[in-house]
């Protein structure tokens, strides 16, 4: 499990999180979604410790890790950057394979286990068919789900992932969400950021919606996805299909 | 995967390497056969084989090896920390600065007084330009950040060392000093080995020791950290490492370039891009290169003998411009 309580964030002058409590428990997919700027990247920034935070404390299976270093604890939780680059042509197996490298001391090689860790999360993410071409030849959906195999291969109980879907086709899309929810079937904490809110809705078990560094809403998904909700924070006018889902209608204009 | 592993390619080119080295015994201006070489390399026999053998061609032979691999380390290591293939020790102003330190040892002519002044002198402004960087580049250095601090430094040290030999008070220091800068082995002891010899070493372990955190900061150094990479550390083991092998190095040698860039891209297509996977093999290529570089210059016919550091530099400034408009296709 891990959570913040009462933490604030501040990138330069601009608050970015403000005074923001929650926590993501063993067995939770917990979406994060909110406009551009909503602060939702900088709070998976603050429970890795990326960002220093103004106040507020970290906690991390009951333990406070706020004063602890980004490279602490890197067994028990996994990050996947938004839009990551990688600076050489390691090939996709490679790469996944730096998942282990929070497990193994300098020299060792790869265990039979760690193969097996990797094999399976070049499966689930739908990756065995590149594993072995260099990931700068790939394209840009296909590398982030390279990259999202290299989170899941850490194998950790915490899994904070940031737009995992957002180069990615459709079929891909829902490939990566099952893969989330059985991490967090498997026991994992899993931290998602998204912008699509019906694949937020169908996957997450729950949702935090943030709005100008604030959780203004958090719980079940069709009650943060409230008509009300969405008008006051995206200003957006929606509709629903006949499956309950979203369907974006029109601007709301008026702030009010 | 064959040659593919880095203990495959480790130990071909180390083989090349000694191989080389053995065979540089026999070459130079005195013609010496195999039972010369012999008698020379275990003292006995004809004094003046013993003197050529032992105190002019083994010690050229070993600083060779010794400053090629610093610098084909320090490279690997360095274009690691800052994810790119264009970087070299000169990059973050090592070696300029270590260059200062030397000419102003002999500015001064401190250097007449004693063989080991322009060592320590050159390791000393390699670490305190390096204490600079860290300290310009602060907690949190952004690669960007370390690059142009390097920059900053490499500049102030040309700058400075031109300074030097626009004041130079006699044409003979300015005549050393030239000399100095364009870069050799020539006339070198057991004397510079052991001067110099521990900082490299000190250098390459510290260098070595990178290889762990290199690969993970593949991914950048946000995902490098939640993956245990404690960055600063492993920016100041480079900084340090590098301070260390290269200031020792161009002490002894003067100033020697492209070694470090060209070195590691030559091990690539052998090991991979693997940064870690990069670092021994790229030291032995450094040292192959400038091993057979100076036994080039030293077979090469003429009345003057050829600066090492200009032919490597002839060598590897058409090698950059090639690999920019390379790394421009392949690396976007």
């Amino acid at each position: 499990m891990i959570g913040v309580e009462n933490i604030s964030v501040s990138l330069g002058k601009h608050a970015a999180v403000r005074n923001v409590s929650m926590a993501i428990g063993a067995g939770d997919l917990v979406g994060f979604v909110g406009p551009n700027g909503a602060g939702k990247t900088s709070l998976l920034r603050a429970l890795l410790r990326l960002v220093p935070v103004d106040e507020g404390s970290i906690f991390l299976d009951g333990s406070d890790i706020t004063g602890d270093q980004p490279h602490k604890h890197a067994r028990d939780i996994a990050y996947l950057p938004q839009g990551q680059s990688v600076a050489w042509p390691l090939t996709a197996r490679r790469l996944v394979a730096l998942g282990r490298v929070p497990h193994r001391s300098t020299w060792e090689n790869l265990s039979a286990a760690d193969k097996a860790i990797i094999d399976k999360a070049l499966e689930v993410t739908d990756t065995t068919q590149f594993a072995d071409r260099p990931v700068t030849e790939l394209s840009g959906g296909e590398k982030s789900r390279v990259l999202l195999a290299r989170a899941l291969a850490v194998d950790a109980g915490v899994l904070l992932v940031d737009e995992p879907t957002a180069s990615l086709d459709p079929y891909h899309q829902l490939t990566t969400m099952e893969a989330l929810k059985s991490a967090a079937g498997a026991g994992s904490a899993v931290g998602v950021v998204l912008h699509d809110l019906n694949l937020a809705g169908r996957y997450c078990n729950r949702l935090c919606l943030m709005h100008e560094g604030k959780v203004v809403a958090d719980g079940v998904p069709r009650d943060v996805l409230s008509d009300e909700n969405l008008a006051r924070v995206y200003r957006i006018g929606v509709r629903r299909d006949d499956r309950g889902d979203v369907v974006v209608d029109r601007r709301l204009n008026d702030a009010s | 995967m064959g040659l593919r592993s880095t203990y495959g390619a480790a130990t071909l080119l180390g083989a090349l390497l000694v191989l080389t080295m053995i065979a540089a015994l026999f070459l130079g201006y005195a013609p010496l056969g195999m039972a010369e070489v012999f008698q020379g390399l275990v003292g006995q026999g004809d004094e003046r084989y013993v003197f050529i053998v032992q105190d002019i061609r083994l010690p050229r032979i070993l600083l060779g090896a010794m400053v090629g691999g610093s610098l084909g380390l320090a490279g690997a290591a360095i274009q690691g920390l800052l994810r790119n293939p264009l970087a070299d020790p000169s990059v973050i102003g090592v070696s300029s600065s270590a260059g200062l330190g030397a000419v102003v040892a002999i500015y001064y002519g401190f250097a007449a007084s004693s063989a080991v002044i322009v060592p320590i002198f050159a390791i000393a402004f390699a670490i305190s330009a390096m204490l600079v960087l860290v300290w310009l580049a602060g907690k949190d250095a952004s690669v960007l950040t370390l690059i142009l601090a390097g920059v900053a430094i490499s500049s102030l040290a040309a700058a400075l060392t031109t300074l030097a030999m626009n004041l130079s008070p006699n044409p003979f220091s300015l005549n050393d000093i030239i000399l100095w800068l364009l870069g050799s082995l020539a006339n070198r002891s057991f004397t510079e080995v052991w001067i110099a010899g521990p900082f490299m070493v000190a250098g390459w372990v510290l260098l070595l020791l990178t290889g762990r955190a290199l690969p993970a900061l593949s991914l950048g150094e946000d995902a490098a950290a939640t993956l245990g990479v404690d960055l600063r550390r492993v920016r100041l083991q480079t900084i340090f490492g590098a301070a260390f092998a290269v200031g020792g190095g161009v002490a002894v040698s003067g100033a020697i370039g492209f070694v470090g860039l060209v070195a590691p891209h030559i091990v690539r297509p052998l090991v991979g891009h693997d940064p870690g996977r990069l670092l021994l093999p790229s030291a032995l290529a450094g040292a192959l290169l400038l091993v057979l570089a100076d036994v080039g210059v030293r077979i090469i016919p003429g009345d003057t003998e050829l600066k090492l550091g200009v032919v490597t530099a002839l060598l590897g400034a058409p090698f950059f411009l090639w690999l920019i408009i390379y790394t421009r296709r392949t690396m976007r």
